[in-house]
């Protein structure tokens, strides 16, 4: 199965793992969910977008990471899951 | 339940008296005391068994039983209470402790079955704080200001049956204190009112001694002495105070707080201060003191919850006395033992605003917070989802108390603002804090101009409220709110009893 | 005036969402020894994405790339090339890992027009490279240098000490080096995070010997170090004396201040320190 992760579960860090799949689906684990739940989600459908990824599994375990970390994380875990294919 | 609103805009049951602000207490609690319930002399019966209280003091349901909090997360004596209350499977029992935690796990249970439906505290956290946000409780909760518990008690308002009062050691009298015996913890400040006040008072030690070295526990009031094996865990008795951080945000914080407090000038002879036990606090305390040295200040009296480090700064001769209501280590218990201007004052003495308490003396006061919102109302009662994890100990009292009162918290906390547009909970109205410092600026309250004009030349980062949760959304984003269930749970009183704010279900 | 410089694991979050506020004149993100070379791109990405979010850092900003003989060397320079940072550290520093890097950098610099030059500040670290530092220091790119007082014992087969006697000679080949040139010369962090005496003496010591910075590997080293390395108020203020004094002396020749007469080295330090100060 083609997966690849980033990240840590360090406090502001977020564990990313991406995953080869038929269909879109995200999955949110966080410390904060209620509060950045959407803010979150958002960010990884806005990477996916640019990285015109229409079909894929995310799942992440946020320990409170800002934008640009999860941003960074995401786009870690799909390189190396690219890179797992060369 | 029918709702009304209190002047800081905080939906309260009908038929409890809101909050109408710091100074505007409620008149008719004007300091009413009602008589002191003395025993006599002579010496006191010593039961060995907890049953044998229960059955000479016919302990039945419906009744309110208190205690007091000095051995912290070691206490034992709660807990031996509460398995005779199982044990007779009493009903409708309601507890008074001056605090409770995570080592009174044993009243979930009791909770849960309506063996206890109401209980008066004034902090709580672990799994009976998770049991009552629950809403477990049949009795909506109580909790009070460590001055406004004295005054409930004073007053009669709050009637106690029975107080089990752990004594460390304790003579034949009936006399106690809390510096000898194995479970030793120094003051006992908090028990005072309920020595003073209860119906029946019973004196629960490990320790019996001919005669105690100091009486800080009146044996004219005491009507039984328990004896058992042991009150306490002495590790967590001990254990109250931490280490001054070494956090390089709350170490700024720290060293800002420090420099404020100079740059307002009030490092000066017979200044008097407070500070809590944790981390950032300690922190504060360094600072101040290499500041008091260097300049060779003395102040009058440091106060409140007494530490390792006010200690070592009153044998430096930095502060004349020590004004003691709760010893937070081992060096604060010996201090309090040797040291003659190292004094304890009761709940009353401390913060009951009816009975001029020390707090009104206070220069400064460093307090911390959960939250605080544009308003500068601060929570020590909740965490930012509603959990119950703390309550006001002394942070009303001694907030209103203090001519300058200083909260330090970290701007954000794992992606989370600590400045909010409105608290969860309030526990301390903003009218009693003057200053914010955190790691991306300082802000002032904006009623108090005089401090503001004080810093005008100041090279600190000073901004508003309303910046410092600007810089702070810009960085974590703008949070969602979340919503409070409506279900009302708990009762957050002022230090007069009005009711500043209430407790959600979660 | 880069009187404390500190490092930043590049690839810890925590750290890097405060370090514009711990107070150091300059932040060094690390991408070389505190990144395990399976993360190396992770780093990179967040450090990316952290710019974009942050574009004008009120801090001077400094990045410790691997060195040029590593795997990461080209990617680290393409990344950082986008990024808003004022310089670059080179580790294992040499008059050609120095040329080679100016070159990648002119090339890059060229191709941006607008593109402010970036410094490098060669880390020496290596027994061979303090017989190339003078040269190493002359280059126009070269704004500091950094002695890197661990690797270098290492290289010495030594053991690294509190007291540095090991290192004396390095420490004064680098501040000799530097001072020949303009340069700063920046000590090698104290390593004992717990030991604050340790620390003060160590950055003394250092300062007495003509170091004019100290890298810092804890935000609580900062304070300290940015004290020691700062003018005193007296010195400044005599400095100022000196300075009006030969405003008002102007043309008259020779003067004297406080009973001391005052000639023009004494006269150019005291303007290079109030320059340093009102920075």
């Amino acid at each position: 199965m083609k997966h690849a992760t980033a990240g840590t579960l360090e406090s502001n860090d977020c564990l990313v793992t991406v995953e080869a799949a038929d269909q879109l689906e995200i999955q949110i684990d966080s410390t904060v969910k209620d509060v950045f739940g959407e803010a979150i989600e958002k960010v990884i459908l806005d990477v996916l977008k640019k990285s015109h990824i229409k079909k894929i599994k995310v799942s992440i375990q946020d320990k409170g990471a800002l934008d640009y970390t999860i941003r960074a994380r995401l786009l870690t875990a799909l390189h190396r899951m690219e890179e797992k294919n060369d | 339940m029918n709702l009304i609103k209190n002047t800081l805009n905080r939906q309260i049951p009908e038929g409890y008296t809101p909050f109408q602000g710091a100074n505007n207490l409620i008149k008719t609690n004007e300091r009413k005391i009602i008589d002191e319930v003395i025993i006599g002399g002579g010496n006191k019966p010593v039961e060995s068994d907890i049953a044998s209280v229960f059955d000479k003091l016919d302990i039945k349901d419906g009744m309110t039983l208190s205690f007091h909090h000095h051995l912290r997360n070691g206490d034992a004596v709660l807990n031996l209470v509460l398995m005779e209350i199982k044990k007779r499977k009493l009903k409708h029992i309601t507890l008074a402790p001056s605090a409770i935690f995570p080592v009174h796990e044993p009243m979930v249970p009791l909770i849960k079955n309506q063996s206890i439906t109401k209980i008066y505290t004034n902090y709580i956290n672990g799994p009976v704080a998770k049991a009552i946000e629950e809403g477990h409780l049949k009795e909506l909760l109580v909790m009070d200001t460590h001055g406004g518990r004295a005054r409930a008690i004073e007053s009669g308002e709050l009637t106690i049956d029975v107080a089990f009062i752990a004594t460390p050691a304790v003579d034949h009298a009936g006399h106690g204190n809390g510096i000898e015996g194995p479970s030793q913890c120094g003051t006992l400040g908090y028990a005072i009112p309920d020595l003073l006040y209860a119906k029946h008072k019973v004196l629960v030690t490990d320790h019996i001694v001919d005669r105690v070295k100091k009486v800080d526990i009146d044996g004219r009031y005491v009507d039984m002495i328990l004896h058992i094996p042991s009150i306490g865990d002495p590790e967590g008795i001990k254990s109250g105070t931490t280490k001054p951080t070494r956090d390089p945000i709350q170490l700024k914080i720290a060293k800002n707080t420090a420099r404020l407090i100079e740059e307002l000038g009030l490092i000066k002879p017979h200044f008097n201060f407070q500070c809590g036990a944790g981390g950032t606090s300690l922190a504060v305390a360094e600072a101040l003191k290499q500041r008091m040295t260097a300049n060779k200040i003395k102040g009058d009296f440091a106060s409140g919850g007494i530490t390792s480090f006010l200690v070592d700064m009153h044998e430096k001769g930095l502060f004349e006395k020590l004004y003691d209501v709760q010893c937070f280590d081992l060096e604060a218990i010996k201090s309090y033992q040797r040291n003659k201007h190292h004094l304890m004052i009761s709940a009353s003495e401390y913060g009951n605003p009816y009975a001029k308490p020390i707090v009104n003396d206070l220069d400064v006061v460093v307090l911390g917070a959960t939250e605080i919102d544009l308003d500068f109302n601060v929570n020590v009662t909740t965490d930012s989802f509603g959990h119950l994890i703390g309550g006001s100990g002394g942070h009303a009292d001694t907030a209103f108390g203090a001519k300058v009162t200083i909260i330090t918290t970290n701007l954000m906390k794992s992606r989370l603002s600590m400045v909010k547009s409105s608290v969860k909970t309030i526990t301390t109205p903003g009218e009693s804090v003057d200053i914010l410092v955190t790691e991306r600026g300082i802000a002032i309250n904006p009623k108090r101009q005089d401090l503001i004009n004080k810093l005008k030349d100041s090279k600190l980062e000073i901004t508003t409220i309303d910046e410092l949760m600007k810089r702070a959304h810009h960085i974590t984003g703008e949070p969602k709110m979340i919503p409070s269930s409506d279900k009302i749970i708990g009762l957050i009183r002022y230090r007069d009893g009005s009711i500043i704010d209430s407790l959600y279900q979660l | 005036m880069t009187r404390s410089l500190l490092f930043i694991p590049a690839n810890t979050p925590a750290m890097i969402q405060n370090a514009d506020i711990f107070e150091a004149d300059a932040i060094i993100f690390d991408l070389e020894d505190a990144i395990h070379p399976l993360e190396k791109d992770a780093a990179r990405i967040l450090l990316k994405e952290y710019f974009k979010t942050n574009p004008h850092l009120n801090i001077d900003v400094i990045i410790r790339i691997n060195d040029v003989s590593s795997p990461y060397f080209l990617s680290d320079i393409k990344h950082i090339m986008k990024w808003p940072v004022q310089g670059i550290m080179l580790p294992k520093a040499s008059i050609a890992s120095v040329e080679e890097l100016d070159q990648l950098l002119s090339k890059y610099e060229k191709r941006k027009k607008n593109h402010e030059p970036l410094w490098i500040i060669p880390i020496i670290e290596q027994a061979r490279s303090l017989f190339e530092v003078h040269t190493i220091a002359s280059h126009v790119r070269v704004k500091a240098l950094l002695l890197g007082g661990e690797d270098l014992a290492t290289d010495l087969e030594v053991e690294r000490t509190q007291d540095g006697e090991e290192i004396l000679l390095a420490r004064q080949l680098v501040i000799y080096a530097a001072k020949a040139y303009g340069k700063e010369a920046i000590d090698t962090p104290f390593t004992h995070v717990d030991n604050a005496e340790g620390l003060i003496s160590d950055a003394k010591h250092a300062k007495r010997l003509g170091m004019t910075g100290k890298a810092c590997i804890h935000p609580i080293q900062i304070d300290t170090i940015n004290e020691l390395f700062s003018p005193t108020q007296e010195q400044i203020d005599y400095a100022k004396k000196i300075v009006l004094a030969e405003e008002q002396a102007s043309g008259k020749g020779a003067f004297s201040v406080d009973g001391k007469m005052i000639d023009k080295p004494i006269i150019m330090r005291a303007k290079k320190l109030l320059e340093k100060v009102t920075k």
